[in-house]
């Protein structure tokens, strides 16, 4: 899938929900107990999202030129918040990540049911994984 | 435990109360609005805001210089705050009735002022375990400048203040303790009179810290005997931006100003100033003319209903919420103080409270989750911090229900 596709699920997914603010959190944590276990090891000082209200732990590999995240948090809406990112950006190309216009975001409202600290710390994530995906992408360039 | 024995049965109609709160009257996210953050700041009945609109419309002028028609009306308001003031605190002279910013600007104005005049190297200042930062970095300041050493009176289990270990730490080299009348976080009422009375024992001035305690509880410097008496207005149903300092009057005339400027002086020449007379000397700069104005409604909102028949119904609301709550599953109180204001500070285990406050507010219940600016209190538990539900004259058994309800379903959906 493609990740205005991915984009485009979320937003009917969430559209479902009616914008009810409880089902809407309760959907967005339930999607956190989805995302895949981060390993201990990865919960390093190093991988800690820094500008969040929260402890989030990020990191990324690449297999075959797509890079792959792993990611986790010590509070469950703020998992679930990182697991969307995950669910698009992951298995996608470096120059992908970097020039997605992540539209779902408004489409959703999350204005609305993240605060502005929150939003601060959401936008810390996507940063952080367009880092990644720089550093990847430089990396492949070098080699290649 | 909190005692369940109010000291008065409840005589306030709450629901005539809470006519005079508009905000209260909403929803948030579909569901009618619960504030339960009031330790954090309370809101304001109309008289209030009223106060702050008339004062608008009517006789916005700057006080004390102006000898014009409206100038004299918005002096003779502010200083009938001073008065209320003066009243509800039982100072002897409006002379000792400072206005600052509140709380933090009056810790602030004592620990420059007080404290570098008077603090020397080997000097030591008392706080405690229990305190808000705001009572703990302007001592810090002091302490660092003038090599004088900080001591904290450590705090029992369930979140009281260990009085033998004090009376230890007390000593000629004691030269402040800085109190809370009351813990934001977990709510305890600290035993400040006999804290107040052990200090002068050693020579010692004693600063009390009444954030907590504005619209909870009596105060009687006079009976307390406490050197220094800090209040914030917004947590006391009035206006943000302002509150008082009240000093003992030899002390505040020992004192070099805090800040220069208008108002401050008496004389100024480009080789010596002189400084204006008490309380003036401290008040330097056109004041939050307004917010003081309208603080005397605040002042009159709680004399009006009796701080006994308040501090009776939060109480009653403190012992209903703290059994329901404490029977929900995984929950663990944080500070079993045997007196305490209507604050019920709470953990869940294996959940963050983060996550309880985002999914209270998505049912239309406001609480505190955090460390409540207290990290020290918050690391002797042994936490990151909890959820705190603070309770206010307006609230009532049913919202206490209503946040019941929302953490029984947060549980179930965790566990």
């Amino acid at each position: 899938m493609t990740v205005n596709q991915i984009q485009d699920e979320i937003i009917s997914e969430f559209s479902l929900l009616d914008g009810d603010m409880e089902m809407t959190v309760f959907y967005i944590m339930e999607l956190g107990q989805k995302l895949p276990v981060m390993p201990e090891s990865d919960k390093t000082e190093e991988n800690v999202v820094k500008g969040c209200q929260s402890k989030v732990w990020l990191t990324g590999i690449v297999k075959d030129e797509k890079i792959f995240f792993t990611a986790d948090s010590n509070t469950a809406i703020t998992k679930g918040l990182v697991s969307l990112l995950v669910r698009i950006f992951n298995g996608q190309t470096p120059d992908t990540i970097l020039n997605t216009d992540l539209y779902f975001m408004h489409k959703i409202g999350m204005e609305r049911f993240i605060g502005t600290q929150r939003s601060n710390g959401f936008a810390a994530m996507i940063k952080q994984m367009k880092l990644y995906a720089l550093a990847f992408k430089t990396k492949m360039e070098v080699k290649s | 435990m909190v005692s369940s024995s109010p000291a008065i049965t409840n005589k306030l109609d709450i629901e005539a109360i809470r006519k005079e709160f508009p905000i209260l009257h909403q929803q948030v996210n579909g569901r009618d609005l619960v504030y339960f953050d009031n330790a954090a700041t309370s809101q304001k009945p109309l008289s209030v805001i009223n106060a702050l609109i008339d004062y608008y419309k009517g006789y916005n002028a700057n006080i004390h210089r102006g000898i014009h028609t409206l100038a004299e009306k918005a002096t003779k308001a502010y200083e009938e705050t001073r008065h209320a003031a003066k009243r509800f605190i039982n100072a002897q002279s409006e002379q000792e009735i400072i206005f600052t910013r509140g709380v933090t600007e009056s810790i602030n104005l004592v620990s420059s002022s007080y404290g570098r005049a008077f603090v020397k190297e080997g000097d030591e200042i008392i706080i405690s375990g229990l305190e808000h930062h705001s009572n703990i970095v302007p001592w810090q300041f002091v302490c660092e400048e003038k090599k004088a050493t900080l001591r904290t009176i450590p705090v029992s289990p369930e979140g009281e203040l260990d009085l033998d270990a004090y009376r230890k730490l007390l000593s000629s080299k004691t030269k402040l303790v800085s109190i809370n009348h009351a813990s934001n976080s977990l709510g305890t009422i600290n035993p400040i009179k006999e804290i107040i009375k052990l200090a002068h024992e050693v020579g010692a001035v004693v600063l009390v810290d009444g954030a907590q305690a504005g619209a909870h509880i009596e105060i009687d410097v006079q009976d307390l005997d406490c050197d220094f008496y800090c209040l914030s207005s917004h947590k006391m149903y009035g206006p943000t931006g302002t509150g008082i300092l009240y000093g003992k009057k030899e002390l505040l005339e020992k004192m070099p100003p805090y800040h220069g400027g208008g108002e401050m002086i008496k004389e100024v020449t480009f080789e010596k100033t002189t400084y204006n007379d008490l309380p003036y000397k401290f008040e330097a700069g056109t004041p939050n003319i307004a917010d003081v104005v309208a603080y005397k409604a605040a002042f009159d909102f709680i004399n009006e209903l009796g701080k006994e028949n308040i501090a009776a119904h939060e109480h009653e609301l403190l012992v209903y919420a703290t059994e329901r709550v404490s029977k929900l599953k995984s929950v663990k109180l944080i500070g079993t103080a045997k007196h305490k204001v209507g604050v019920l500070s709470f953990a869940v285990e294996g959940i963050h409270h983060f996550d309880i406050g985002q999914m209270l507010d998505a049912r239309g219940v406001a609480v505190r989750t955090g460390h409540h600016c207290t990290q020290p209190l918050m690391t002797c538990f042994g936490i990151e911090g909890t959820v705190r539900a603070s309770f206010a004259v307006y609230n009532t058994k049913q919202e206490i229900d209503q946040l019941v309800e929302g953490l029984e379903r947060i549980i179930n959906f965790m566990k």
